[in-house]
């Protein structure tokens, strides 16, 4: 729990935690397959509250038998029922999965912090809501598609793979559309957060969606390697690391599957002099610590302009101060636990290395939990382009800051990463953002804003960001098949 | 060029043509000095036509990286009219490329007429196409919240582009597209048809596109593409005019490094009116934010 600062003052946090019982743990999950819950072939592992480290569930594990089942019901229900049915239909069933999300928006979000970590003052405002969005915005589509350009005619069964970020809301930029366009899905969420998308199978038994229309099969990389791997799967979509992008980029080579890749990023975040500077503080802090800088997207790089770098260093300090580290079920939290002991290795090894290489390290002076998986929001100053923390995707909340004095200068650092997921920039000279926006080689470019989502929105990275678009009417290519454009 | 032909008396010596690369505008030998004989369809010699090696493709990158910066950011106007010049001066050389078209393939006058007719009507509907593709594949999005939202294309970068063997019309089939939208790229000729490649790029070099806009290099696919699928400054690659399935799925192995935006090859019959494929496959959704207030 945080330790309350001042105790004696009026202004202090009491701790605000929300309540745990509208959530009904089970002891163990099967996995999802055909409509109903079974057993896994594999060998069971166990999640953890990374806010804890104690066991929430056992949860079966998929091995290459369960992901042919799954694989195989899902292509007898795209054949026979989903592929079939008229789009009006297909929308139906989209906008029920939508109500009932938003009626059970409580338990999915505490349950999705549980399991990751992440505040529930995120979960249920951020990530619940938009997962709810995704399914209204795909619903309208599906009886809609010869409006959209790609054609109509679905891909067949897609395997998506996931990660453990934003478990539920991936799994609804995932699923939506493909469900949208009449595909069916057999989808792996993250070894570390499986239960909110087997709670998400639990509302498409609710929903009565046909069976085998929606598989989940948990597990670990193995099971992804499946899932992608498996003869009978049309279309992959992951969402992951770099590393693991590449490794199923080469595995479908030579295949005619297709395939969407939403990878890392080391995204740069621009402030010119003339900024707002407070807002652009506000910007910088919600584009590298929210969600405990587990984005993809996330600002890791802050570009500022030399001739006020010291200024928005003080008050980006003086900001980070009143960041509340702590218990995610804490209404008032605003960072919470690390998703597993693994990615606290990595933000920790990369931090040191910061240190090593003559990087200035500073941290807010916050208590930390006992237990648990933690780490102190981070700046590091006077770093270089060579610098790893400067190259490298942390995942977590350490931010990097260079300085630059010219637009050339920031748009030729800014680029100077073989990533390209997005950008900010925070000026207040309208043109400047615009021939910024032109140059900076992002699929998103989010000026005087950051890591702003919406279903309407495409959203994708250029380079070894990855290819393909989720969101908005370009997010539907990815499920459609290209006979027609 | 070669043989009777071109010679009106028999006196008279005609001068050859030599048949160089196509590297940042310029036309060079193969830095290997290494040529290959190219044959007509029976068998009869045409030329000799340069055999580009690993450094070829290099440099023919680094050309292409160049003149990235300045042609992805002309104005869409100003790249269409370049592609339509290229169609003005491709029509203007039609005689070359029908007997150029002939002698490679076997076809006969008529089929070769029709072959350079479509290849300038094709530059001719992507030069149309510059300046409207964001208006179709681009969208303003009405997101949930105070806030401008637009998606536009952008070019991808570097495009590395293994042609067909359709010596004209496929290589323009091929070409054009990826260039209309603001990329660069290095084309691999057909192998057995690379002559018209090098006149279709001196159509080029004098039809005001900037010098490393198109390389186009002649010689071995399989020695060429491979260096070029894993150049970690190539963002692109269009595999069209592999034939060999093997070879393909090796390429788009070496592809993945730096994830590259990969075309498969496939069946198409290139006579056929094009569609918008070929040019979404080498763009990327750009999606600008601005929040609106006063």
């Amino acid at each position: 729990m945080t330790e309350i600062p001042t105790p004696a003052s009026p202004f202090a946090y009491a701790p605000a935690p929300e309540s745990t019982s509208v959530v009904d743990l089970r002891t163990s999950y099967g996995l999802f397959v055909d409509g109903a819950f079974v057993d896994g072939r594999g060998e069971s592992f166990t999640t953890l509250n990374p806010a804890t480290e104690q066991p929430l569930a056992e949860v079966a594990a998929a091995d290459a038998a369960d992901v042919d089942a799954a694989v195989k019901a899902a292509r007898r229900a795209q054949e026979r029922v989903w592929g079939r049915m008229p789009g009006r239909e297909r929308a139906k069933y989209l906008f029920r999965i939508a109500r009932i999300i938003q009626e059970r928006s409580r338990e999915l979000a505490v349950l999705e912090t549980l399991d990751n970590g992440k505040p529930i003052k995120e979960s249920r405002d951020v990530d619940v809501p938009m997962v709810a969005a995704w399914f209204f915005y795909y619903a309208g589509w599906a009886d809609k598609l010869e409006h959209a350009g790609y054609g109509t005619t679905p891909v067949g069964v897609a395997g998506q793979v996931i990660p453990w970020n934003f478990p539920l809301m991936m799994l609804a930029w995932k699923v939506a559309p493909a469900l949208a366009c009449g595909n069916t899905v057999v989808l792996k969420p993250a070894e570390t957060t499986p239960l909110t998308a087997l709670l998400f199978a639990e509302i498409c038994q609710q929903a009565d969606l046909p069976a085998g229309v929606v598989n989940v099969l948990t597990g670990a990389g193995e099971t992804g390697r499946l899932v992608v791997g498996h003869d009978d799967v049309d279309k992959v979509a992951f969402t992951g690391s770099t590393e693991v992008g590449r490794q199923i980029a080469r595995a479908v080579a030579g295949t005619r599957k297709k395939v969407t890749l939403e990878l890392g990023g080391k995204a740069a975040n621009i402030v010119f002099d003339d900024a707002a500077i407070d807002q652009a503080v506000e910007g910088t802090v919600n584009g590298i610590f929210f969600n405990q800088g587990h984005v993809c997207c996330a600002g890791s790089r802050l570009l500022v302009q030399e001739s006020i770098a010291e200024e928005v260093l003080d008050r980006l300090r003086a900001r980070m101060s009143t960041l509340r580290v702590g218990d995610p079920l804490d209404k008032n939290t605003d960072v919470g636990a690390i998703n597993s002991r693994e990615q606290l290795d990595r933000i920790t090894e990369l931090a040191a290395v910061g240190e090593e290489e003559g990087a200035g390290r500073w941290a807010p002076d916050c208590a930390l939990p006992s237990t648990g998986y933690w780490f102190r929001p981070t700046i590091f100053t006077g770093v270089t382009q060579a610098h790893r923390i400067a190259r490298e995707e942390v995942f977590g909340p350490v931010l990097s800051v260079l300085t630059f004095r010219t637009p050339a200068e920031a748009v030729e650092k800014a680029n100077n990463t073989p990533y390209g997921l997005s950008a900010g920039v925070w000026t207040e000279k309208g043109s400047r953002i615009l021939w910024m926006a032109e140059r900076l080689r992002a699929g998103v470019v989010w000026a005087n804003t950051f890591n702003k989502f919406d279903p309407t929105s495409p959203f994708g990275g250029y380079q070894e960001s990855g290819y393909g678009r989720e969101g908005g009417r370009h997010g539907l290519a990815a499920y459609l098949q290209e006979e027609n454009r | 060029m070669s043989r009777d032909r071109t010679r009106r008396d028999a006196d008279r010596i005609d001068v050859r043509k030599t048949y160089k690369l196509y590297v940042g505008g310029a036309f060079p030998r193969s830095e290997s000095a290494r040529s290959y004989e190219v044959t007509d369809a029976r068998g009869g010699f045409l030329a000799n036509a340069s055999l580009a090696s690993r450094k070829d493709g290099r440099d023919a990158v680094v050309a292409a990286r160049k003149a990235f910066g300045s042609w992805s950011t002309r104005t869409p106007y100003n790249r269409g009219q370049v592609v339509y010049r290229i169609a003005e001066v491709l029509e203007s050389r039609r005689d070359q490329l029908e007997r150029e078209v002939r002698e490679a393939t076997g076809v006969n006058a008529g089929g070769a007429r029709a072959e350079v007719d479509q290849a300038v009507d094709r530059l001719v509907w992507y030069a149309g196409w510059a300046d409207k593709l964001a208006q179709v594949v681009g969208n303003a999005n009405p997101v949930a919240g105070p806030y401008f939202n637009l998606s536009s294309p952008e070019p991808t970068g570097v495009v590395a582009v293994m042609a067909p063997a359709s010596p004209l019309l496929g290589l323009v089939s091929v070409v054009a597209p990826v260039i209309t939208t603001g990329n660069t790229c290095v084309v691999v000729a057909s192998q057995p048809h690379p002559l018209p490649a090098i006149t279709l790029a001196e159509v080029m070099a004098t039809a005001d596109l900037p010098g490393g806009v198109v390389n186009v290099l002649t010689g071995h696919q399989g020695e060429i593409a491979p260096w070029l699928a894993s150049h970690l400054d190539v963002d692109g690659l269009d595999l069209t005019g592999v034939d060999d399935a093997d070879l393909a799925r090796d390429l788009e192995v070496a592809a993945a490094d730096n994830l590259k935006r990969v075309r498969r090859p496939g069946p198409e019959d290139l006579a056929a009116d094009p569609r918008l494929d070929r040019m979404t496959r080498f763009v990327e959704t750009k999606t600008v934010w601005h929040p609106v207030g006063t």
